[in-house]
């Protein structure tokens, strides 16, 4: 193979004259964080509330969710996060649509990736939210509505302690998915992390030297966050259910 | 909100959207569907294996693809595949390798790491008597694997492989970072040319819709239709 390998790129200033090719790539992972941390906050909040509504006994909110699930599950990230940075200013007010194509960059790209990102996962979440709630015992809402509780008291104080604490777990690697999945806002312009390490390829055309960086940014980044939810999960893990006895008996 | 909303232009484009881009994306969704299931049975037979170093390659294989986002390692795979083809036929540069060979290259790799798992899950699923009954039977380990245990292990995950399938389907949509002209990236140029991408994006996303939400309704019947069996 005929390729010049030149490490050494990574410390050599990049064009722009803020710092090193590392210091840029940093940098990038530091939006990709912001991306997928502010997506994330958005995530939890409408998908814990449809996963929550879907698993309800009133059928048209029930069908509701399903239709909501359906929309953001069923097209690609690419297209969605397309609609929200071309389409949606054209479809809104023209004032409020020209105030959104005139947000200077990078927020411009910013602020749809996170609302396209937080949407577009907010789905899955509210999956594993629906299949927490549906694995606890019937005997639970049951034994809530016995004592007298009202449906939304049943969940606030029964189903949803309990459904949140077991659905811990999935929700990591979802959590990866939207680090990851934040790559693809380099399609509208916002320079994170996988679209700085294409940027500093064209500069500096050291291909491999800048995907390889990248990838090891982002093996490093799994890392923390998968260490840091395995140890969340062991603080408000159930006690009693086997996933606590397995985890106990390291 | 549909005012000036121009239905003309996907007439006008629907035939090319669909001849070049939908024949690239399915192309591409069922060459790398083929090739990652095979790759990825393959691996999940690694894993699972005795030989640890083997264990241990497969394992460090997926781990990695997992941990990467897809764009990252299609970027990856664009440069790298013409160094590698010039590597194995001997060629002092890089060959040109189009941006079709590229992107099924890229899939059918990053997709294996998932078949993978599936694949492991479900020959996981099998009880062990099965294979104790073959090998002493006289059975080697692979006629044991492609007579007794892969086809079960198949059959189960048929709708798993189907849904990761689906995925896949939609994930091609992401080659528009190299320039190829899938579904996706036939539209954005019809759309750039004729600077109509309200349009074309919606269209896009409604064509996107109905194929992934009829094809997952359909493994959805399936499951249950096979849940009956066992």
């Amino acid at each position: 193979m005929n390729y010049n390998w030149n490490w050494g790129i990574l410390l050599q200033p990049e064009p722009g004259g803020a710092g090193s090719y590392l210091h840029y790539l940093i940098v990038g992972l530091g939006w990709t964080l912001a991306t997928a941390l502010a997506a994330w906050v958005i995530a939890l909040a409408i998908g814990a509330i449809v996963g929550t509504l879907r698993t309800t006994p009133l059928k048209w909110i029930v069908r509701l969710g399903n239709g909501y699930v359906e929309i953001f599950r069923n097209v690609p990230l690419i297209v969605q996060m397309f609609l929200w940075y071309f389409v949606l200013p054209e479809l809104l007010p023209r004032a409020l649509g020209d105030w959104m194509k005139q947000i200077p960059p990078p927020w411009g790209s910013y602020l749809p990736a996170v609302l396209c990102l937080g949407i577009y996962t907010s789905v899955r979440v509210a999956e594993q939210v629906r299949a927490g709630i549906q694995s606890l015992p019937r005997g639970q809402a049951m034994a809530g509505t016995a004592l007298g509780l009202t449906l939304p008291q049943t969940y606030r104080f029964v189903l949803l302690p309990m459904a949140l604490r077991i659905v811990l777990p999935p929700l990591t690697s979802e959590f990866l998915n939207i680090v990851k999945n934040s790559s693809v806002a380099l399609t509208i312009g916002l320079l994170e992390l996988t679209g700085r390490a294409r940027a500093m390829q064209e500069f500096s055309f050291q291909v491999f030297e800048a995907f390889a960086a990248a990838t090891v940014i982002y093996l490093l980044t799994n890392l923390v966050v998968v260490f840091g939810m395995r140890t969340l999960e062991r603080r408000v893990r159930v006690p009693g259910l086997i996933g606590a006895q397995q985890a106990g008996a390291h | 909100m549909f005012a000036g909303y121009d239905f003309d232009v996907i007439q006008r484009s629907a035939w090319y959207l669909f001849r070049e881009g939908m024949t690239f994306t399915v192309t591409l969704t069922l060459l790398a569907m083929t090739g990652g299931v095979v790759f990825g049975t393959l691996l999940a037979m690694m894993r699972l294996s005795s030989m640890r170093p083997l264990a241990w390659m497969a394992g460090a294989y997926v781990n990695l693809m997992r941990s990467v986002p897809l764009v990252l390692v299609i970027f990856w795979f664009f440069f790298l595949v013409p160094y590698i083809g010039a590597w194995l036929i001997g060629e002092k540069n890089p060959i040109r390798v189009g941006a079709f060979w590229s992107a099924v290259i890229t899939f059918t790799m990053f997709e294996a790491a998932y078949y993978c798992e599936i694949m492991r899950a479900g020959i996981q699923s099998i009880s062990r008597g099965q294979v104790a009954a073959s090998l002493a039977l006289g059975l080697n380990y692979w006629q044991t694997m492609g007579q007794i245990v892969l086809p079960q292990a198949f059959r189960n995950m048929v709708p798993v492989l189907l849904t990761q399938t689906i995925i896949l389907f939609q994930d091609t949509s992401l080659v528009y970072v190299i320039s190829a002209t899938d579904f996706l990236g036939a539209a954005v140029k019809v759309a750039n040319r004729d600077y109509r991408l309200v349009e074309m994006y919606t269209f896009v996303a409604v064509v996107y819709f109905i194929v992934s939400f009829t094809a997952s309704n359909y493994v959805y019947r399936l499951q249950k239709r096979i849940a009956v069996i066992r």
